[in-house]
C-alpha cells in the first residue's frame, strides 16, 4: 500500500524526467522524415502522413476493435506465462535436480524459432485465438521461467540462518526473506516477456488470424499501404511505450531502489 | 523475565562433516549474567561450535543444552536484508515475535538513537549505509528484542577502533546490569580479555579445548592497562604460543629487542 502511494506521488517528477526521452524519440523521427526525403514516400513515408494516416485509422471503429483484439491476446498471452513461468520456476530451483534437469528444456524452448511454433500451432488449434495465445505462452515462457529459477536457486542462506535466529515464523520468511529476493529476479524477466508478448502477438496475428493488427499489418501489405503499415506499427509501439514506461517502470523504481 | 538458573550446557559435543573431524569433546557451561569467549587459530572450528551452540546445525555427538528463553546473534557480515530500511531491518525480531508495526517502529528507533544511528539513516536502505553503520543496525536488530543469551561471530572484526570501543561499552552496560549473558568467538585476545569472563581456547585440527582461561576481576574495571597486561601474559602462556603458533613471532620480537605484545 505505502509503495503504491509512494509511486503515485513520486509520479510526476518521473514523468517530468521524461523529457530527455521525448526528446531522442523526435530525433528518432528526424532521422525518419531524412529517410523519406532520401527515398520518397513508397519505400518510407513521412512521419507527417503516417501520423496523418494513424489518426484517420484511429477514427473508424474497426482498427479500435483490432487494436483491442490484439491487447487481449497479448494480455493473457503475458499473464498465462507470468504465472506459469513464474510457478514452475520457482518449484524448480527449490530441487537442484529439477533446475538441471529444466537447463536444457529451457534452451531448447528458447532456442526454437516462434515463427515454427505459430506453424505447429495452427496445425494443433486452427486459425484464431488460442493459436495466437499459445505462440505467445510459448515464446515468453522461458524467459520468465528462468527468472524465477534463477531467483529461487539465488536464495541465501545466510539471510535464512539469520531469520532462523529471530525465530521468523515461516509466512514472515516468506514475504520479507524469500519473496523480495525472488521478485528482484521475476520482475525484470516480467517486463522482458511482456515486451516478448508484444512482438509476438502480431506476428502470430499476422500469419494465422483474420483480426487484430497483425492481421490489419497483412492487409496494409497486401494494398502495399506503406503509411498505412507504419501507423499499425506506431499503435504498437505507442502501446508498449505506455504500458512499460507509464507502468512497469515506476513500480520497478519502487521495487528495486534498494539495489546499488 | 529470565529463571536465575538459565544455562547454556555444551557437553562432549563432537562435530563432523563428512569425514573431516571439526570439533572432538568439547564441555563448558555458560551461567546467565556471565561471557564465554573462545578464541583460536582460523578453520579451527569455532564458527562451527557458535552455530552447534545456537541451533544453526544438528548436533550429532554429545549434547547442547540451552535454558535461555530468548537468544539473538550479530553476525560479522551482518547479514542485513538488503531490500528494508534500517528501521525495518532494526525491527525485524520483534515483527517476528508478532509486536505491532507502531510499537516495533518507536523500540526500533530508540535503540538505534542510541546507537548512535541518526533519525535520516533510519529510512535508508544498507546500501547507503557505511560498514560501522551496518554493524550498529546488526547489533540493535540483535538486542532490540532484549536476548538473555547473545551469540556474537567475530562482530568486531571489520570495525575501526572507535566503534569498537563505542559497541563494547553498550555490551559491558548491558552484561554489568546483570541483563545478558554473551557467547562470542574471535580471533583477538585483547578483545576476549576485555570482555569475557572465561576464556575458551580452541586448539585446530580437530577444534578440542587446549585451556579455559578465567578472568575474576568485573568488565567494567578492566581498563586499558589491564588489558594490556593480560593479554601480555596470555601472550606468553605456554598453551597460546602452541595453539597459535606463536614461537616464530615471539623469538623475533625478542631478537629484535622491541616492545613484546
Amino acid at each position: 500500500m505505502n509503495a503504491l502511494l509512494n509511486i503515485i506521488k513520486n509520479f510526476p517528477r518521473y514523468l517530468w524526467s521524461g523529457w530527455g526521452a521525448v526528446s531522442s524519440i523526435f530525433l528518432f523521427i528526424t532521422l525518419w522524415e531524412f529517410g523519406f526525403q532520401q527515398y520518397g514516400e513508397l519505400v518510407l513515408p513521412s512521419p507527417k502522413n503516417t501520423f496523418h494516416t494513424l489518426w484517420t485509422m484511429l477514427h473508424t471503429d474497426n482498427i479500435m476493435q483490432d487494436v483491442l483484439i490484439t491487447v487481449k491476446r497479448a494480455i493473457w498471452g503475458f499473464v498465462i506465462s507470468a504465472g506459469l513461468g513464474s510457478f514452475l520456476g520457482m518449484l524448480a530451483g527449490l530441487f537442484v535436480t529439477a533446475s538441471i534437469m529444466s537447463r536444457p528444456i529451457i534452451t531448447i524452448l528458447m532456442g526454437m524459432p516462434p515463427i515454427a511454433w505459430i506453424v505447429l500451432a495452427m496445425i494443433w488449434f486452427g486459425t484464431g485465438d488460442n493459436t495466437v495465445i499459445f505462440t505467445v505462452v510459448v515464446a515468453s515462457f522461458p524467459i520468465v521461467f528462468v527468472g524465477a529459477l534463477q531467483g529461487s536457486r539465488t536464495l541465501e542462506g545466510d539471510l535464512k540462518d539469520m531469520s532462523d535466529s529471530f525465530k521468523a515464523p515461516l509466512l514472515m520468511k516468506f514475504t520479507d526473506v524469500y519473496f523480495p529476493h525472488i521478485f528482484s529476479y521475476i520482475f525484470p524477466a516480467w517486463i522482458a516477456a511482456l515486451g516478448m508478448s508484444w512482438k509476438i502477438v502480431v506476428m502470430a496475428e499476422l500469419l494465422s488470424t483474420p483480426d487484430g493488427i497483425g492481421a490489419a499489418l497483412a492487409v496494409t501489405r497486401s494494398h502495399l499501404d506503406t503509411a498505412g503499415a507504419l501507423a499499425l506499427v506506431t499503435i504498437m509501439i505507442g502501446f508498449l511505450l505506455f504500458i512499460e514506461y507509464v507502468f512497469m517502470e515506476p513500480i520497478k523504481r519502487e521495487v528495486e531502489q534498494w539495489r546499488d | 523475565m529470565a529463571g536465575l538458573d538459565a544455562e547454556l550446557h555444551v557437553q562432549h559435543l563432537s562435530h563432523s562433516f563428512g569425514p573431516h573431524e571439526i570439533l572432538r569433546d568439547i564441555s563448558f557451561s555458560l551461567k546467565e549474567g556471565r561471557v564465554i569467549s573462545v578464541v583460536g587459530p582460523s578453520g579451527g572450528g569455532k564458527t562451527t561450535l557458535l552455530h552447534l551452540c545456537a541451533g544453526f546445525l544438528d548436533v550429532e555427538e554429545g549434547k547442547v543444552t540451552n535454558t535461555f528463553n530468548k537468544h539473538a546473534f550479530a553476525f560479522q557480515e551482518t547479514r542485513l536484508l538488503p531490500w528494508q530500511t534500517t528501521l525495518d531491518n532494526i525491527a525485524f525480531g520483534l515483527k517476528a515475535q508478532g509486536m505491532k508495526k507502531q510499537q516495533r517502529y518507536q523500540l526500533a528507533t530508540e535503540i538505534a538513537l542510541r546507537f548512535g544511528l541518526e533519525k535520516k539513516d533510519l529510512s535508508k536502505f544498507p546500501k547507503d549505509l557505511s560498514g560501522g553503520m551496518r554493524q550498529r543496525v546488526s547489533f540493535a536488530r540483535a538486542l532490540v528484542i532484549e536476548p538473555q543469551l547473545l551469540f556474537l561471530d567475530e562482530p568486531f572484526s571489520a570495525l575501526d577502533i572507535g566503534l569498537k570501543q563505542e559497541l563494547q561499552q553498550i555490551l559491558i552496560q548491558l552484561i554489568s546490569a546483570g541483563r545478558l549473558t554473551v557467547f562470542f568467538i574471535t580471533h583477538d585476545l585483547m578483545e576476549a580479555i576485555k570482555l569475557s569472563d572465561q576464556i575458551i581456547v580452541l586448539d585446530v585440527d580437530p577444534g578440542r579445548v587446549a585451556h579455559t582461561f578465567t578472568i575474576e576481576k568485573p568488565q567494567q574495571e578492566r581498563d586499558d592497562a589491564y588489558v594490556y597486561a593480560e593479554t601480555a601474559k596470555l601472550l606468553a602462556n605456554p598453551v597460546i604460543i602452541k595453539t597459535f603458533e606463536l614461537s616464530i613471532a615471539s623469538s623475533r620480537n625478542k631478537s629484535d629487542n622491541g616492545v613484546t605484545a
